[in-house]
């Protein structure tokens, strides 16, 4: 099978899942972290340029709704106004120039959102000269930042976008123990990658645990980490290192609120900016984890160090630590099935997501690392579903809809602005053929903040990146 | 969430469904198959209410108001629905247990040798290898999955081969000597994916292929320069005078070249990929040429396959063009996804009865078992899926299935790690 060089390099090998790192926030189930000392990141320096388009008011009318927040609403009503959810309830009365989307007998959605992607870092077609996603040079670059890789005309947008996806978090390789900052996009074509920041949202940093490090270092560079114990190691050096950074600082900034004019300004340093936001509490780990035993030894280190794990991508054995997940208040991104690709994946079994779910306080969430698997996260939520009922974990779709909207903004922190169908939200809404999750569902509609993003019935209005111009017959209408 | 009660209720009849099963194989008896939807992929049609009667390894019957036969086990299907044996698509099943331990990866051949000494192996016959004991055996056939066909590979990371060697069909039953007499296939790789290994481009790939075919017809014209070893020569040998070659192709043009190759050299062709297959739909279905196809690419993922849409799948059978499915996203322990990548055909045009075909009987006719395989019909092996409903659509599950009429245990490695873990969930839940 020829392929599978180049999706291992993107979903297996290299790929980290890097989860960024949570904020103690009010809602988290885990017990409370200690944030390990004061302190403030650095001005945003490359700050959102996103505007939200201008939109008539919309009423999406008379469709099954499911809110994102457990409740499915039959032959109910959303109205937008200013981009944002104005009501949702039955028979609602719209502004005169409300323009009205007929969803009787068709499925509304809160807009999708995955949690780890790696489009435009390694964008299609998969050419050497734009394959950006791993700095696979050093274990620790928790200096490189994954929006600077982001080329915005990957024509992978535009077809995650055909699949309902709104926002996406944007994530390093998994090369590397911390392998950099991640970005938060809305799904909108945008010349630059700042005009796609979800504004406000905050950083992630991706880490990785297990084999990838190892084989990219130990095996293929004949360096640290060789082992999991060396990931470890590798992992408590770097959180030493960032709070004795923390602590210089503290110092230096004590000394001049004493008036000491000799205070020396301690070197600033990239990496241990990040390392230190993370240990702030600013910026949310994401990290990518397989096994069992590592996520455990993971969450011990997040208390030895006073910090918070957003979620474990990949998880692929979350399944057996479903209570300890769900108790230290963290989320699970997983896959439907996926399994076998390498020996941290081979317990991998069909029910995870839904063990997942089922613990008390559980956080399960479909996410993609795939370019095809962005297009379809609400088929990769049915199948688990599935799965779950077989073995008496029936959940109705008002339900397993959390997996794919509102569980992963809760792991971006962006769970205020997006992600379910809530007064005063972004109307970030897809209005479905269907029932989502069967295999024969298409998204119809696409709205973000309000505003028309998709309409497969106007193959002409559909974006379309740079690189499809001018292309003899690109994806089918 | 139900109760752990419920749960262990649910478990438990499956369960005892199986034991009757085995029960009733045990004692050789027939196995009545009464009231399923059965889509027989045939003359038949679709039989509303439908009874299937298995005797020995075949279907002995297939209509309404079939009468069991003295000491037949009836199994009332209950309106579920019944298909033949679904298709794994073209893996390494059985070749490869975990794709990054190379010890446990037997599909592709990897001798360290420079690649001008290994990139034509036509002679390499991985299917040799294969192991019926693996755990992706029963992972996969527990969804519906009854064979596949193992398609010698390229090396993950370095080395490999563009002529990669001979494949053929697999039954996914559990026995030693699997192989489905009269699927063998020779296999080779086109285009951009291995220009590395095999000059650099289509114009050196196909320069390549004449050469070695030179050699099968004059054994002693190369000299010290033969591209072929004496065991290639007889190999490839084997395909020139109307062999089936599986051509794995995306470009519209390169496709074109393929066949004309083919049809120079009097093969049969068949193509793999095809992500550009429907822009020359009519040129396959002019010369009959199957097509293999990726359901979900509707990416560049390189410049062969700028022309990638979803509804290839629809375009080239309305264009009279027969197709069945493949994967190219870990197409060994994903093959059971493989129905769900047909369902997306669906949706994008592909008509249901059609789909339903390119999981069965389109593939078995393209690799040569049309006559005994893909069908629900009188005198086919008794490879069946009793499914819980809509077999495309992804809340559905099968329910049982059965190879050569023997029913399978609906047991895996996967079932007993989630039996294992269920029960620590209940545990918590009930706390």
């Amino acid at each position: 099978m020829r392929r599978i060089l180049s999706v291992m390099v993107c979903a297996a090998l290299v790929t980290a899942c890097a989860a960024p790192a949570k904020k103690p926030d009010a809602d988290k189930n885990g017990p409370p972290q200690p944030l390990a000392q004061p302190w403030t990141l650095p001005a945003d320096p490359y700050p959102s340029t996103y505007k939200v388009p201008r939109s008539s008011p919309t009423l999406i009318r008379g469709g099954i709704v499911l809110t994102g927040t457990g409740e499915r609403l039959d032959g109910a009503d959303v109205l937008i106004v200013d981009g944002r959810i104005r009501a949702v309830g039955k028979n609602l009365d719209a502004p005169a120039d409300t323009r009205v989307i007929d969803a009787h007998n068709r499925w509304v959605t809160p807009g999708l959102i995955d949690i780890h992607s790696h489009l435009g870092v390694y964008p299609s077609p998969q050419m050497n000269g734009v394959s950006d996603g791993n700095e696979a040079t050093a274990p620790v670059t928790a200096n490189v930042w994954a929006e600077h890789s982001v080329h915005p005309q990957d024509p992978g947008f535009q077809t995650a976008l055909a699949g309902g996806i709104t926002t996406l978090e944007i994530l390093p390789g998994s090369a590397n123990l911390f392998g950099g900052r991640s970005v938060v996009l809305k799904n909108v074509p945008a010349v630059t990658y700042q005009g796609m920041k979800f504004p406000g949202a905050p950083y992630g940093l991706k880490m990785a645990c297990g084999e990838n490090p190892k084989r990219v270092y130990g095996d293929g560079k004949k360096m640290a980490p060789s082992t999991q114990m060396g990931n470890m190691a590798g992992y408590r050096a770097q959180w030493i290192e960032a709070q004795e950074y923390m602590r210089d600082l503290k110092e230096y900034q004590d000394k001049l609120a004493r008036g000491d004019k000799d205070a020396k300004v301690p070197k600033r340093e990239l990496r241990l900016d990040t390392l230190a936001g993370v240990l702030s509490g600013q910026i949310r780990v994401q990290m990518h984890c397989y096994r069992a035993e590592e996520m455990a030894a993971v969450i011990d280190m997040s208390k030895e160090f006073g910090y918070h794990v957003a979620a474990f991508h990949h998880g692929v054995e979350a399944y057996k630590i479903a209570d300890l997940l769900a108790e230290n208040g963290i989320c699970a991104g997983l896959w439907a099935d996926w399994w076998g690709f390498k020996m941290e994946a081979f317990d991998g079994i069909q029910e995870n997501l839904a063990l997942v779910d089922a613990a008390p306080n559980g956080c399960a969430i479909v996410h993609s690392d795939s370019e095809e698997g962005i297009q379809r996260l609400n088929q990769e939520a049915g199948k688990a579903a599935a799965r779950g009922e077989r073995i008496g974990f029936a959940e109705p779709a008002e339900h397993i809809i959390k997996w794919i909207t509102s569980n992963p903004a809760k792991a971006l922190g962006i769970q205020e602005q997006t992600g379910s169908l809530e007064v005063g939200k972004m109307a970030d809404v897809v209005v479905w053929n269907g029932n989502p999750f069967s295999v024969y569902a298409l998204a119809d509609q696409v709205l973000i903040d309000g505003a028309l993003a998709f309409d497969r019935s106007q193959p002409a209005a559909k974006p379309r990146s740079d690189f499809m111009l001018g292309q003899p017959m690109g994806s089918a209408p | 969430m139900k109760s752990a009660s419920e749960t262990r209720v649910v478990v438990r009849a499956l369960v005892a469904s199986l034991v009757l099963f085995a029960g009733a194989n045990a004692f050789g008896a027939d196995v009545l198959i009464r009231g399923a939807k059965v889509h027989t992929i045939g003359a038949q049609g679709t039989i509303a209410n439908g009874d299937v009667l298995i005797h020995d390894d075949k279907i002995a019957a297939v209509g309404t108001g079939l009468t069991a036969p003295a000491g037949a086990a009836v199994i009332d299907a209950k309106g579920r629905v019944l298909t033949p044996g679904f298709f794994g698509g073209l893996s390494a099943i059985g070749l490869e247990e975990v794709q990054l331990e190379d010890s446990t990866v037997e599909e592709a051949l990897d001798i360290k040798a420079p690649f001008h000494e290994t990139q034509l192996r036509p002679e390499f016959d991985p299917t040799v290898a294969f192991n019926p004991r693996s755990s992706v055996v029963p992972v996969t056939r527990i969804e519906g999955v009854t064979w596949t066909v193992l398609a010698p590979g390229t090396p993950v990371f370095g080395g490999g081969n563009f002529v990669t060697g001979q494949g053929a069909a697999v039954t996914l039953d559990g026995r030693f000597d699997a192989e489905l007499a009269g699927s063998r296939s020779l296999f080779v790789n086109l285009g951009a994916d291995t220009f590395s290994i095999s000059g650099g481009s289509l114009a050196a790939q196909l320069m390549l292929l004449d050469q070695a075919v030179r050699e099968v017809r004059a054994p002693g014209a190369a000299g010290e320069h033969a591209l072929l070893t004496p065991v290639g020569r007889e190999a490839l040998g084997r395909y020139v005078a109307g062999g089936r070659v599986v051509f794995h192709v995306d470009r519209a043009a390169d496709i074109r070249q393929a066949l004309a190759f083919a049809k120079r050299n009097r093969m049969k062709p068949v193509i793999a990929g095809g992500a550009e297959a429907w822009v020359v739909a009519a040129d396959l279905a002019r010369d009959k040429v199957p097509v293999i196809l990726v359901a979900l690419s509707d990416l560049p993922a390189n410049f062969d396959r700028i022309g990638s849409r979803l509804d290839n799948a629809a375009l080239l059978q309305k264009a009279g063009v027969t197709i069945t499915f493949m994967l190219d996203d870990e197409p060994t322990h994903n093959a059971r996804k493989l129905r769900q990548t047909a369902g997306i055909a669906v949706a994008y045009g592909l008509p249901f009865d059609a789909a339903l075909a390119g999981l069965t009987a389109n593939p078995a006719e393209i690799f040569g078992l049309g006559a005994t395989r893909g069908r629900i019909a009188r005198g086919q092996v008794a490879d069946l899926v009793l499914w819980t409903g809509d077999p495309l659509e992804i809340s559905t599950l099968a329910d049982q299935v059965w190879i050569a009429g023997r029913p399978v245990e609906m047991r895996s490695r996967q079932t007993e790690l989630r039996d294992r873990y269920l029960e620590r969930v209940k545990q918590h839940q009930a706390r």
